[in-house]
């Protein structure tokens, strides 16, 4: 597959808010199609937008939008590019189309060419039957979707979405979602979602820039950061009547187990030398607060790819050896909420 | 299949040159304004003077008995731009008040500026949206006042004798535009609130006349006047005009207080208008 080239470049930029940095010495590329800008409240995902789209100069660093280099061509990537704010924004005065096909006049477009699109992208977002409503009186949810029309109305090579669910009930917010993501895989239109809402992310984009504190804390196709370097199986199993017991909490705390995984473990000399078994081989062992444990196994250099069923092998292996009954044993499935804890260094 | 797919289409039809965006603001306000029917009242009561003001022309050209009584001279235009300074008040408050205090209080900056539209642009289109309106109620009569002389005369005598008159009604209603629009324009930009806005620009008018008055009351003379916007525009006038001043304050000083106004307005302005409101 050719390489294609990043619609947005950030190079070693800083922002800084008087004393405040919201940027710190980030460097990252979004690549085409649908992006997420992940992070916490006040991680700089907005000002990172800002930033991109010329309203807040870095003060060091550079950047580059759709090939444009920012700091010399903002007129030029604001033509090309769509924003949907993250507060309510409107033109006031204003009914929806109006409001519309004037944000169309200001991009560039004559304004017939305008009022047509206006009324098309009404339609699209769903807006159509209350395109002469004044703006002012939409609900909260009627508004992301105008915010979303008029970002689109120029027809943009890029779109940056500012939490484009915020304040939407799940209804609206599965409709805005589908939106976002038939433009960027059904109309080839480049998104880049900034969003706290990881189900948001992960439901429209398949890349993923994660921030924290005006860092980058991690980034890559959402596919990729999901694999770990190895593969994680879900166990339960159960220690048979008979088997010697010992002081099995200390030893659960040890291994990660919590309290409830522990009871259900029946701890003793054979579930100790279960574990130790299980570490010896190289395998991480995490207790979950779903009475289950979680076991880490690592890639094999010289096998790489087969985890799945070398690891169950030797899962099942130590446990016989051990005299543990494997109850339960499935390959689990890392959520992007993983990836997200793990980067922003969350447990 | 449907007639007309009312989905998401691309766009590969023209777009204007950069730089160009102002006009859009220009002609969305003006629109805006003309569909009020309130200011559409108020922009007609402003016209009043100026058919008296043609009257005038009319009688002293037409009726000999009148020539005397209502002779017109370069004073009767700058008097009737004077006259005018109630309604350009009212005119400044009912447009200027909201014009980017209402985009603050919406949010509409941040929609405004990351369209391909510079900050300057901006302001330009904003500020030209009230001066529009100032120039049809102070500048446009004026020059069709003098249209009416011609007219009414008959001949270019008058308009031979007075050249000056054409250039000097259009600077002096476009030095007026400018520092009324681009005072209440910066003031606009200070608040979310248009109301507060015509109160305050209400207060800078009407404060700086009563400073003025009272240090008329305390020096026994008119050397202050430059302390109040009206005195400093009136006195302009009189320069523009080449009548004599009404006031001892020299007129390089009201011209110096009101290219400061404008000045201050701009570097007000340019501080308040961002896409992005940062608190430190």
């Amino acid at each position: 597959m050719p390489e294609v080239d990043p619609v947005v470049t950030l190079d070693n930029v800083t922002v800084m808010y008087g004393r405040q940095a919201a940027l710190r010495d980030v460097t990252t590329a979004f690549p085409a199609g649908a992006v997420g800008l992940l992070g916490p409240n006040g991680a700089g995902k907005s000002s990172m937008i800002k930033c991109l789209l010329g309203l807040v100069a870095p003060s060091r660093g550079r950047m580059q939008v759709l090939g444009l280099d920012v700091a010399r061509s903002a007129l030029q990537i604001r033509a090309r590019v769509g924003y949907m704010p993250e507060t309510d924004s409107h033109i006031p005065g204003m009914n929806a189309v109006s409001f519309v096909a004037y944000c169309g006049e200001l991009a560039g477009l004559p304004r017939v060419d305008a009022m047509q699109r206006a009324h098309e992208v009404l339609f699209y977002v769903g807006l159509g039957e209350a395109r002469y409503r004044n703006v002012e009186t939409y609900s909260t949810g009627m508004k992301q979707r105008i915010k979303l029309a008029q970002a689109l109305v120029h027809d943009p090579d890029l779109v940056f979405l500012d939490e484009p669910t915020n304040g939407m009930d799940p209804r609206g917010r599965d409709e805005m979602l589908e939106l976002v993501r038939d433009l960027a895989h059904a109309k080839n239109v480049n998104v880049i979602v900034s969003s706290h809402l990881l189900p948001d992310v992960e439901y429209t984009c398949s890349h993923v820039v994660v921030m924290d504190k005006g860092q980058i804390a991690t980034e890559g196709p959402i596919a990729g950061l999901k694999q770990p370097r190895g593969r994680v199986f879900e166990l339960r199993f159960k220690i048979p009547a008979g088997a010697g017991m010992s002081a099995g909490a200390g030893l659960s705390a040890d291994a990660g187990l919590s309290a409830s995984a522990g009871r259900s473990a029946v701890a003793g000399i054979t579930f100790d030398a279960f574990l130790e078994q299980l570490r010896v081989a190289g395998l991480e062992c995490h207790a979950t607060d779903d009475d289950v444990m979680r076991v880490f196994v690592p890639d094999d250099p010289d096998n790489p790819g087969n985890t799945v069923n070398s690891g169950a092998r030797d899962i099942f292996r130590i446990a016989a050896a051990a005299r543990v009954q494997i109850r339960h044993l499935r390959p689990s499935v890392p959520t992007l909420e993983d990836v997200f804890a793990r980067a922003i260094g969350e447990e | 299949m449907p007639i007309h797919d009312q989905g998401y289409r691309h766009y590969d039809g023209e777009r204007s040159a950069l730089g160009r965006r102002w006009i859009v603001i220009v002609r969305a306000g003006v629109r805006t304004m003309f569909g009020k029917k309130p200011f559409m009242g108020l922009l007609l009561l402003a016209w009043v003077p100026f058919l008296g003001r043609a009257g005038q022309i009319y009688f002293s050209t037409s009726v000999p008995q009148a020539a005397t009584l209502l002779r017109v001279s370069p004073t009767t235009f700058l008097d009737f731009l004077g006259q005018q300074n109630l309604w350009v008040f009212f005119i400044t408050v009912y447009v200027g008040s909201g014009l980017i205090a209402n985009d603050r209080r919406a949010n509409a900056l941040q929609i405004y500026l990351s369209k391909p539209l510079m900050r300057s642009e901006y302001i330009f289109g904003k500020l030209a949206v009230l001066m529009v309106f100032l120039l049809l109620v102070t500048g446009v009569p004026g020059l069709l006042l003098l249209l009416l002389q011609i007219l009414f005369t008959g001949n270019l005598t008058f308009f031979r004798d007075n050249s000056h008159l054409l250039p000097a009604i259009a600077l002096f209603s476009f030095v007026q535009a400018l520092t009324f629009s681009s005072t209440m324009l910066a003031l606009s930009s200070l608040s979310k609130s248009s109301r507060y806005v015509a109160i305050l620009y209400a207060a800078v008018i009407f404060l700086t006349q009563a400073i003025y008055a009272v240090l008329r009351q305390v020096t026994g003379g008119t050397d202050f006047a430059w302390v109040s916007l009206s005195a400093d525009m009136t006195q302009l006038g009189s320069a523009i005009f080449r009548v004599p001043p009404q006031y001892t304050t020299p007129w390089p000083l009201s011209l110096a207080v009101i290219a400061g106004l404008i000045v201050l307005s701009g570097v007000v302005l340019e501080r308040r208008v961002r896409g992005v409101e940062i608190v430190t």
